[in-house]
């Protein structure tokens, strides 16, 4: 749900935090208007502003992992991490967290379910998840490591869209048996207004894009 | 007085005086004689130990700007070295990768880590943290939130949305390109430059370059692994590089 609808409406942060975000138009592709939030880490006021209000309502929901998704989740994670006392664990593009075992682990009777549409992979010690993308799809990688069964997760990005990244996240943490309390984001398309939940999930939403068309 | 300014005197010069003893052909008693050695002696002395006390201080004055770590180690220090993983033969044979997401699930170690370099650059006029995608984008947005400044991610090619400056540097095989959105700096401003671990230098040198075609002052470069096998700290040139923690695995 967006902040202004749960308790925040007419805080002067949240109009603070959405004038510093600028929007690209066409970026990457024609027809998208893409909204950029490295204007927001410029501006010191509004960034903290972000993080204040994503730490007040953590921090006393016994919170014991952030999880950021690459490569903008983590601009914003680990400073909630921190104030909250809880762990930073990076949701990755493929190949890029160390210790991941090859595929050839296959014939050695490691136990793989690989799906097209978007299953669970488990490849030696990194799972992977691929999930569609509002442009796209991709894969996210998490250490097998980093979360323990019955741990409170949070999981950050900048923005949702479709929602396809953080239903991947949310197959990730609980393929470990973690428990996703809340996925959070700065900004919220328009596809997710109204949508409470992701998966099943609970999702907060800090700021509407800018610069987009009123829709009817 | 006179003996005090002879001291000032000799320390200044910084150099052992010549000692001119009343020679023993003079009609000089051999107790004013020997009050005049004993003065000279004591005053020389005390010379030396003034100009030593001078280069110390120096001394420690210059270390500052290196990894403190290496004068009095900061007790923080070693609980961050023990909660960094090595993990061999990646991304290929023979690298031992410094994997610091370990660092990031002990929440102690990771607030510690970020706490020392915030004491280091908190009131020093750093109006802009840069940081290196993708792990000093972990790194440098608390640090930057703590000190007031401003975040900067340098990214690698067509991530930026923006008009973007460049810059390119070279790899084992080929090159690779850093960018930063125009205008996410101006002329005049001071910079630290923050990623996770300096190896061969590469990034960290194009990330300078970049910045200063901007007019932007590198006050530091700072990094929580240094791999010194790698020689990466000379590719820096001017710019200090500020470490937490080396690790002799290359």
């Amino acid at each position: 749900m967006f902040a202004a609808e749960n308790g925040l409406k007419g805080d002067p942060r949240l109009e603070a935090i959405s004038a510093a975000i600028r929007v690209v138009p066409n970026f990457p592709k024609k027809g998208i208007m893409f909204q950029d939030i490295t204007t927001l880490l410029l501006d010191h006021k509004a960034f903290k502003h972000t993080i204040d209000i994503f730490v007040d309502r953590y921090k006393d929901m016994q919170i014991s992992v952030v999880a950021g998704v690459e490569a903008r989740g983590f601009m914003f994670g680990p400073s909630i991490a921190l104030a909250i006392g809880a762990k930073f664990v990076p949701l990755r593009k493929p190949g890029k967290l160390p210790g991941k075992i090859h595929i050839a682990l296959k014939f050695l009777g490691f136990f793989v379910v690989d799906d097209e549409n978007g299953n669970t992979v488990i490849i030696g010690k990194v799972i992977s998840e691929s999930y569609e993308l509002e442009y796209g799809h991709d894969r996210l990688e998490m250490h097998v490591d980093a979360v323990e069964p019955l741990e409170r997760v949070i999981i950050i990005d900048d923005l949702v869209a479709t929602g396809g990244t953080l239903s991947a996240a949310i197959s990730l943490m609980e393929s470990q048996g973690a428990e996703v309390v809340e996925c959070a984001c700065v900004i919220g398309l328009p596809e997710v207004k109204g949508q409470h939940k992701l998966k099943g999930k609970p999702l907060y939403v800090l700021v509407e894009p800018s610069g987009l068309d009123e829709f009817c | 007085m006179l003996f005090l300014l002879y001291i000032l005197l000799l320390s200044l010069c910084h150099r052992a005086p010549a000692i001119r003893l009343p020679s023993n052909n003079s009609k000089t008693p051999f107790l004013l004689r020997s009050v005049c050695v004993s003065l000279h002696l004591i005053s020389y002395h005390l010379a030396l130990l003034f100009f030593r006390r001078v280069n110390s201080s120096k001394a420690s004055r210059d270390s500052e700007t290196m990894a403190t770590k290496e004068d009095v180690q900061d007790p923080r220090i070693p609980k961050i070295a023990s909660s960094i993983r090595v993990i061999p033969d990646f991304p290929k044979p023979g690298i031992m990768f410094q994997d610091i997401t370990t660092l990031l699930l002990d929440t102690e170690a990771f607030k510690d880590t970020i706490d020392i370099f915030v004491e280091r650059y908190k009131g020093k006029g750093i109006s802009v943290v840069a940081g290196v995608e993708a792990r000093g984008f972990i790194f440098g947005p608390p640090i930057a939130l703590a000190i007031g400044a401003k975040f900067v991610p340098l990214r690698k090619p067509k991530k930026l949305p923006g008009k973007v400056i460049s810059e390119e540097y070279s790899l084992e095989y080929g090159t690779d390109k850093i960018e930063m959105h125009v205008g996410a700096v101006e002329p005049g401003e001071r910079a630290i430059i923050i990623d996770d671990l300096i190896a061969t230098g590469g990034t960290l040198a194009a990330a300078i370059r970049l910045l200063e075609r901007v007019g932007v002052t590198i006050a530091e470069c700072a990094c929580v692994i240094e791999l010194p096998v790698l020689k990466g700290r000379e590719k820096l040139g001017e710019t200090p590089l500020f470490i937490l923690v080396t690790s002799d695995a290359a």
